[in-house]
């Protein structure tokens, strides 16, 4: 599940294709900011380095959140384990989770012994994202 | 070396006059958006929140229409009905309940529990007539997906709601109260949407702690069902005899367990030392999920109906009633059990044999009851 993207999801072409158009026209700005600062027009290469500078932030800033978008339109699921136990032999085997299992439900045979194994654990490991939001000082 | 003399030249320039003779253009340009700012700062406020929503409002969207397709093909993958189910899923995902009138509070009790038996029923119902091959383990899952689907679809109406009434009205207050709750509300949403695979699959879930603690004192012991949809099991423990209750597995189902509980007192004439739940509880934030406490009182969570029978057969024969509680938040509760909320089961039961070793004396009949969704955990 999510990893294909809905409507919601795209980005319009016309509002990518003025991002990257502000980008160009940024440099271009920044670049001539620097041929009129050698050829010693100081005011007007002021300007455009303003222009230039704050296109340039504008048009990556707005990349950026375009590109967020679409990542946080996906729902992330982490693999879920289940662990099978042998009571017999005390074999332990982990696997990922099947439709069907459950805690207490005797499956396949022991490899070693051939006594049924019981699924003794699911669970599912927390990103390592999510245990940093968790963390706290106090 | 002319090079930096032009630079040193350009500096002492600028500090004196920035931008020469177009200084004034800056002026105006100040001006300009002081007085923007003073007439459309509120509007422009107003606009960034409503931005704001709007973003979350696509996420939710697609978190719903998510739920709504999980559930289809869970639906046609396990029912394998005759017809396509999506124009009743759909009917379904808008099904509402009214809770009883309480103006007259006597009595209300019972009134709600009608009514949410009639849910219920409802419910199951509906699952039959949308997937006829699903057996009933199958069946209680696919019932739990549609109720994650049908709050996603909720919780996707009420900011929809809000949010087109805020751009209507271009009310400040209105904006301002959805896009403050709205971490939230998405937050909660987010929890459901990692819910609906775990429902879909038949995942333990974490509202499941206290459950698998009951499943794991019950299992390799004799077990009877008992009404409604749950089990118990004679377990001896410590010299004492437990009576461990848990709603039935693995099917997603939390069991009427006040019902269960009354029983099991009047069956043993209200002598019982004591009665021990065990449940997920909502943890605080800077608490660790999985953490252990012990309390007094019945743990239980829902509309109250079990936790109001509990309470009335505990003081029909004035038995003392212990809790000890597994911390999670909303987002562990709804979504697949996590390893330390797994792994806190072996310290609840310790805590447990603690309780029952310093509150009751040997011989003593207890109770014990694993509170929560049993989905994915058998006994």
């Amino acid at each position: 599940m999510g990893q294909n993207s809905t409507g919601a999801s795209k980005i319009s072409s016309l509002a990518l294709l003025i991002i990257f158009v502000t980008l160009a026209l940024s440099l271009t700005a920044l670049i001539s900011a620097v041929t009129f600062f050698s050829s010693g027009e100081q005011v007007i290469s002021g300007y455009l380095l303003l222009i230039g500078a704050v296109g340039l932030v504008l048009s990556t800033y707005m990349l950026f959140q375009t590109r967020s978008r679409i990542s946080r339109l996906k729902i992330e699921v982490s693999p879920i384990t289940t662990t099978l136990e042998c009571k017999k032999c005390g074999f332990k085997n982990v696997r990922e989770f099947q439709r069907g299992d459950y805690i207490f439900k005797e499956v396949e045979p022991c490899g070693k012994c051939n006594e049924k194994m019981l699924i003794t654990a699911i669970y599912r490991e927390a990103r390592e994202s999510e245990k940093a939001k968790e963390r706290s000082q106090f | 070396m002319n090079v930096v003399d032009a630079i040193i030249a350009a500096q002492g320039q600028i500090a004196q006059d920035p931008f020469g003779e177009y200084s004034w253009v800056l002026n105006m340009l100040f001006y300009v958006v002081f007085i923007v700012f003073v007439f459309y700062g509120q509007k422009l406020q107003m606009y960034i929140m409503l931005k704001e929503i709007e973003g979350s409002l696509y996420r939710l969207k697609y978190i719903k229409d998510e739920g709504r397709k999980t559930t289809i093909e869970t639906i046609k993958e396990i029912g394998k009905p005759q017809v396509d189910p999506s124009a009743r899923v759909d009917k379904f995902l808008e099904y509402f309940m009214i809770s009883p009138q309480n103006l007259d509070p006597a009595g209300v009790v019972w009134k709600l529990e009608h009514i949410l038996d009639i849910r219920d029923t409802r419910f199951k119902d509906e699952v039959r007539m949308m997937a006829p091959s699903a057996d009933e383990t199958q069946a209680n899952n696919l019932e739990n997906t549609l109720e994650a689907a049908m709050a996603l679809n909720y919780i996707y109406r009420i900011i929809r709601h809000f949010y087109l009434l805020g751009k209507k009205t271009y009310s400040l207050y209105v904006i301002m109260q959805i896009q403050m709750i709205l971490p939230l509300v998405m937050r909660e949403a987010e929890a459901y949407a990692s819910a609906l695979k775990a429902f879909a699959y038949g995942q333990p879930i974490g509202d499941g702690a206290g459950a698998l603690v009951a499943a794991k004192l019950v299992h390799g012991h004799e077990n009877k069902k008992i009404p409604k949809d749950c089990v118990v099991a004679t377990v001896p423990l410590e010299g004492r005899t437990a009576f461990v209750i848990k709603a039935e597995g693995p099917g997603g189902n939390v069991g009427k367990v006040g019902d269960a509980i009354k029983m099991v007192i009047d069956e043993n004439e209200g002598k019982i030392a004591s009665l021990i739940m065990i449940d997920a509880a909502m943890k605080l934030e800077g608490e660790d999920v999985g953490e252990v406490s012990e309390g007094v009182g019945a743990a239980i969570g829902g509309p109250g109906v079990d936790q109001f029978k509990i309470e009335e057969s505990l003081l029909k024969y004035r038995i003392p009633v212990n809790a000890v509680i597994v911390k999670e938040d909303i987002g562990d509760a709804v979504s697949p059990m996590r390893r330390e909320i797994f792994e806190s089961a072996d310290k609840a039961i310790e805590r447990i044999r603690q309780v029952v070793l310093e509150r009751t004396k040997e011989g003593d009949k207890v109770i014990i009851v694993g509170v929560g969704n049993t989905m994915g955990i058998g006994q």
